[in-house]
């Protein structure tokens, strides 16, 4: 029984970072209608700047500056590759945003080489531990579950009770639209990136520690991010948290009674399962799907 | 025309000059060298093409070798090992090599070692696999010490601390694979019981329910086979979920900054390695120590960063040659690899090497050293 409850800690700590991660998805998603794949690459520059500044910084103003200079290169790649195309198509925006992820990659070696870099846990250190009863749970695993839980609030509120939040959902819903109500469609997107972009880089920082940081990192958290967001149905952040828990309790449970070595085979077959069998995804409506372009 | 003679004396007197500069600058020794200088691999490739570069300034700065100079052309794999065939070929047939440093990886090595054979090429690899030299190839040899070597240090360890009942934890990449197997096929004959033996993906972010099931095996250690970043993860989650059995992990751990990217995870692991690692602490009358505190401090000098075992293992690759061209006497490379399987005593980076027709490799078990980290520090294990 002790076991099941490590596991479960384990499950939720995926969960978690593959929470964060779909959110910036959605978040682009929900002002452009496109998937960014270089979503990963947010997460990777977010903890490598966050680790070169904590060379000369404190911590804190290092996590807040990397997230601000992770934000301006969201910026820069919106306005570089994005904003001055007309209305281009879903295909077309995928390759964009899948060579965007390899270019970062590649500056990313090229600044920081191929080496191994981590921030120091922000509480305790790399071997303490908080034991409950027999389960043991990392300080940095709580910091983590509460930035997540911190990020999906403000972001909710964001886009529910603010003025730019609605405005930013009408750019999704109908650009046309919302452009003859006024908002200004291309700043809004550029935004979305930033937002994202900022998200992916406070996600970087809080889960280095844990999983560390290399300059190709990116790209694997990437792909579960991915298949967490189309597993809640694109577009809607607390879809995401739960399924990212689904997804990550699954895959430690999976560890628990299979040889681990399936593990990440049980991502992609949920991932296919839920295409073949409801594409909107496990809490998003089949409705609202068939308004999406994707 | 007295200035006309005196032209023809000087053109005469030149010609002379020239004639016995060139009968004595004898041809370059051209060696290769496939090494994956950047991509995946580049944690080896690098620091062996920064070693060679060293090596071949200071054979071509004493003059060079029987009197001839080294050439030295590194092609960069980038850990592939279609390219590092392609540059396999190119260096054999149309740049007519002398002979072959590399590759870096035992993948590239084991599909290159068919054309050194053919090519009658001499391969010096700085590759792991035990593979490359068993069955023994004519021409192909290699520096670094062998994986099975490795296992069986941790066994013998393992003996000496009474632990019987152990865990194993691979990374589904070829080191882990190759890791993996040879501690199951020696575990048997040294007493050891697998408990729980799990494969994991190479770029988990987090092992901790791996970690949990070798927890839940109740075993007495665990031995960890994978590159980095997991190497460094898996400590970190066994020591949070309060695992505090002894960590054994492979001898890819050498390289100082997994130690300080694990942190205090890193405190007390156990495992094996060259002596390079601990060169400023071996004792005085070790045979390795002045050539080892020498390699690592020209290294770190020139390139501003730490050397690691496996620029040590390019290290090896080229003295050997060097030595065996020396105690040929010629540069007849059917005679040179001969002197490479005759080479007894020779002491290298990676231990003392003692070359023979059956064992092209020339390291044993004794090449290893138990080492652990103690303070954030490398450290012999006592």
């Amino acid at each position: 029984m002790e076991f099941f409850f490590q596991y479960l800690v384990a499950g939720i700590t995926y969960g978690t970072i593959y929470a964060i991660v779909a959110i910036g998805f959605n978040i682009i998603y929900n002002a452009t209608g496109i998937i960014n794949f270089a979503q990963g690459e947010f997460v990777m520059l977010g903890g490598m700047t966050a680790v070169t500044l904590n060379g000369f910084l404190p911590l804190p103003l290092a996590i807040v500056l990397a997230v601000v200079v992770t934000t301006i290169v969201g910026a820069v790649i919106e306005i570089l590759f994005i904003r001055w195309l007309y209305k281009p198509s879903v295909l077309r925006m995928v390759i964009i945003t899948i060579g965007v992820s390899i270019l970062i990659r590649e500056i990313a070696l090229h600044i920081w080489g191929e080496n191994v870099r981590a921030l120091p846990y922000f509480t305790g250190s790399s071997v303490s531990s908080i034991n409950l009863g027999g389960v043991y749970i990392s300080s940095q695993v709580l910091w983590v579950i509460g930035v997540g839980a911190l990020a999906v609030a403000a972001l909710t509120a964001f886009f529910n009770l603010t003025m730019l939040g609605r405005q930013m959902r009408a750019c999704a819903a109908n650009r046309d639209a919302a452009r003859l109500c006024g908002i200004d469609a291309g700043n809004m997107v550029t935004l979305s990136f930033m937002i994202s972009a900022a998200i992916g880089a406070i996600g970087g920082a809080v889960v280095c520690p844990i999983t560390y940081v290399q300059y190709d990192s990116g790209t694997p958290l990437a792909i579960k991010g991915f298949t967490v967001a189309i597993l809640g149905g694109l577009g809607n952040s607390t879809a995401a948290v739960g399924a990212g828990m689904i997804l990550g309790i699954l895959e430690s449970f999976s560890i628990w009674v299979l040889p681990t070595a399936y593990k990440e085979a049980i991502s992609i077959a949920i991932l296919l399962g839920i295409l073949f069998v409801k594409p909107s995804g496990i809490f998003g409506s089949a409705e609202a799907a068939r308004l999406k372009e994707f | 025309m007295k200035g006309k003679k005196g032209m023809v004396a000087l053109g005469v007197l030149l010609a002379v000059f020239l004639s016995g500069a060139f009968a004595q600058a004898a041809e370059p020794i051209k060696i290769g060298a496939i090494l994956s200088v950047t991509g995946p691999a580049s944690f080896l490739g690098s620091p062996e093409a920064k070693t060679l570069e060293i090596l071949v300034q200071d054979t071509n700065a004493k003059g060079g070798v029987l009197g001839h100079k080294v050439e030295l052309i590194i092609k960069d794999s980038g850990g592939n090992p279609e390219k590092a065939f392609s540059f396999a070929k190119q260096l054999i047939d149309e740049e007519k090599v002398f002979a072959i440093i590399g590759p870096s990886t035992s993948g590239e090595t084991m599909k290159i070692k068919g054309v050194a054979e053919g090519g009658k090429t001499i391969l010096l690899s700085c590759a792991a696999a035990e593979a490359i030299v068993n069955p023994v190839a004519k021409w192909v040899f290699k520096t670094p010490q062998k994986d099975s070597d490795a296992v069986i240090k941790i066994f013998q360890q393992m003996k000496k601390m009474k632990i019987s009942r152990i865990g194993v934890l691979s990374g589904n990449t070829g080191f882990g694979n190759a890791g993996k197997g040879q501690i199951e096929k020696l575990a048997p004959e040294h007493g050891i019981t697998i408990a729980a033996n799990e494969v994991y993906d190479a770029k988990a972010s987090d092992l901790t329910a791996e970690v949990t099931k070798i927890k839940a095996a109740n075993v007495q250690a665990l031995i960890n086979w994978s590159i980095v970043p997991a190497q460094a993860i898996v400590i970190k989650n066994a020591r949070q979920i309060g695992l505090t059995i002894p960590i054994f992990q492979s001898h890819g751990f050498g390289n100082i900054k997994y130690v300080q990217a694990a942190g205090a995870a890193a405190e007390g692991v156990l495992f094996p390695a060259g002596r390079l690692l601990v060169a400023d602490v071996l004792p005085k009358n070790n045979p390795q120590k002045a050539l080892l505190v020498k390699y690592a401090n020209d290294y770190q000098s020139k390139y501003k960063e730490e050397a690691s075992t496996f620029g040590g293992h390019a290290y090896d690759a080229y003295t050997i040659l060097i030595k065996a061209i020396e105690n040929a006497k010629s540069t007849d490379k059917e005679a040179v690899r001969t002197a490479i399987e005759n080479l007894k005593g020779f002491v290298g980076t990676g231990g003392i090497f003692n070359f023979s027709p059956t064992d092209h490799n020339g390291l044993n078990v004794d090449a290893f050293e138990m080492l652990t980290v103690k303070n954030g520090k490398f450290a012999i294990y006592k």
